[in-house]
């Protein structure tokens, strides 16, 4: 199970790595296994506001389907179009390839409420 | 929550468990994906110990049985097998089940996990007739070889051709020096046996199978491959597409359902079949992106409801979306459009008659 240590994460699975203003969101490798083969990310949310745990896509996987959460108050400034043509780069590259979303954050005090990986791990008690 | 006699075997294998039916079952091994594609073009090992076995003896088993399923038992002959359904007094299903023929006086009931003290206890109580009755759930473990290599496999630590004994029928032999039953059965579509022996037997014949299967590329395989196999062939999971309310008519099991005996609620169904039903079980599958999951609403182009989704998958065989679901008789004949409601999007629904996926013969 890997859980970069450089990365931020949140109680719904999802990893934020932060950058100046601009967020990037995935889902977290412990993710990826619990959905299993993963056959479409559906985001059509690119260009809107949307605040922290708002609901900003759908993981669709053979088995189930999973929401996707935002971990910060911001505007989704644009997903992943690789994920359109080759969705498994979510189970085999959960953190490089498999990212989804960039969001400009737009309120910086949430950052506070990620877990740190340390905590994350915790999260999952692994 | 019950662990079956293979649950070590599970671990060993890093098999992802989960909670099903009170049991912990394997979910998958190697993944849904790889170990679906392996059932279907050669060979894969199932654990579904969970299932409930009874024991019906005496003589007057057969009538017992010809008086609680809708099937008709007075067919089977020692060694057969045969598909029906519990009946309850209104109509609807207490649960699918196997029903096995050993001799005029001794049958075996398979029945589902979930269901086992249910189905127990109303075989129990409506037992007016001195059978004898034994639930050897616990007792019993089932692995099924599913699997276009099964045959070849089978025959080799058998001892004999196994491909002559025909679909549905079971023989009781000795393997390796364990007493089994081995059925021609299984409900993933890709041919192949059900194993029935005693616990301890079960990590043994485990391991001689994965063991011997090795040449076949065999592959351990949980219950989300089992899912999406038995889907693509449209047979019904009780729990979502048949259950205490649906009608054998309502899902399209009309054909284990025979009026030329006496059951539970026959005059009921009967009336089904006669009158017709305002719903019916069918197959779909999607024409564009989305993928269909029980409890979803099935709705018409004004967006009216007129089914719900019971299951639904993207069938690893065919890479589609697929479901089934019950939709209002009168959509179905006047061949409306229909759509599935998924989160904000009605995805349009093609009507598809069972089984989706149709084996190269």
């Amino acid at each position: 199970m890997q859980i970069p240590s450089e990365l931020k994460y949140t109680k719904d699975h999802e990893w934020v790595k932060i950058d100046g203003e601009v967020a990037t969101v995935g889902v977290t490798d412990f993710a990826q296994k619990e959905l299993g083969d993963v056959v479409y990310v559906e985001i059509e949310t690119e260009g809107e506001r949307l605040d922290a745990e708002e609901v900003f896509g759908t993981i669709e996987a053979v088995k189930t389907v999973s929401d996707l959460f935002m971990p910060l108050s911001g505007e989704i400034l644009e997903f992943n179009t690789e994920l359109e043509s080759d969705p498994q780069l979510v189970n085999t590259d959960p953190y490089e390839k498999g990212w989804m979303v960039k969001i400009k954050v737009t309120d910086s005090s949430g950052l506070s409420d990620l877990l740190s990986a340390e905590d994350y791990q915790a999260h999952i008690g692994a | 929550m019950k662990q079956t006699a293979l649950y070590n075997k599970h671990l060993e294998l890093n098999a992802k468990m989960v909670d099903f039916a009170g049991y912990q079952m394997p979910l998958q091994y190697s993944g849904l994906t790889p170990e679906h594609h392996n059932v279907r073009k050669a060979l894969g090992l199932f654990d579904v110990s969970h299932m409930g076995e009874f024991i019906l003896e005496g003589e007057h088993a057969l009538a017992l049985i010809q008086k609680l399923t809708s099937n008709d038992a007075s067919k089977l002959f020692d060694g057969k097998v045969q598909y029906s359904t519990l009946t309850n007094t209104k109509g609807g299903i207490i649960d699918d089940l196997l029903v096995y023929r050993f001799n005029a006086t001794k049958y075996m009931l398979v029945v589902n996990a979930s269901n086992i003290e249910k189905d127990l206890s109303w075989i129990t109580a409506q037992n007016d007739l001195g059978v004898t009755i034994k639930d050897v759930s616990n007792q019993t473990s089932l692995l099924a070889l599913q699997g276009p290599k099964a045959v070849e496999l089978m025959s080799s630590i058998a001892g004999f051709n196994t491909a002559e004994m025909p679909y549905y029928t079971f023989k009781e032999i000795e393997l390796q020096g364990h007493s089994i039953i081995l059925s021609v059965t299984g409900y993933t579509g890709a041919g192949g046996f059900e194993i029935y022996c005693a616990n301890d037997a079960a990590p043994v014949l485990w391991e001689l199978l994965l063991s011997k299967g090795e040449r076949f590329n065999i592959l351990p395989c949980g219950l989300a491959a089992r899912d999406t196999l038995r889907l693509e062939m449209g047979f019904c999971l009780y729990g979502n597409d048949i259950d205490d309310t649906t009608s054998p008519i309502e899902a399209g099991l009309g054909w284990i359902t025979k009026f030329t005996k006496d059951f539970t609620a026959r005059t009921i169904i009967e009336q089904h079949k006669t009158d017709g039903v305002s719903k019916k079980l069918i197959g779909f599958e999607l024409e564009d992106r989305g993928i269909p999951r029980k409890g979803y609403d099935l709705v018409d182009a004004d967006g009216s409801v007129i089914g719900r989704v019971t299951s639904g998958t993207m069938s690893p065989s065919l890479s589609k979306a697929i479901g089934m679901g019950y939709v209002d008789t009168q959509v179905l004949k006047e061949k409306q459009d229909f759509y599935v409601q998924i989160r904000n999007k009605r995805i349009k629904c093609k009507g598809v008659k069972f089984p989706f996926y149709k084996a190269d013969v």
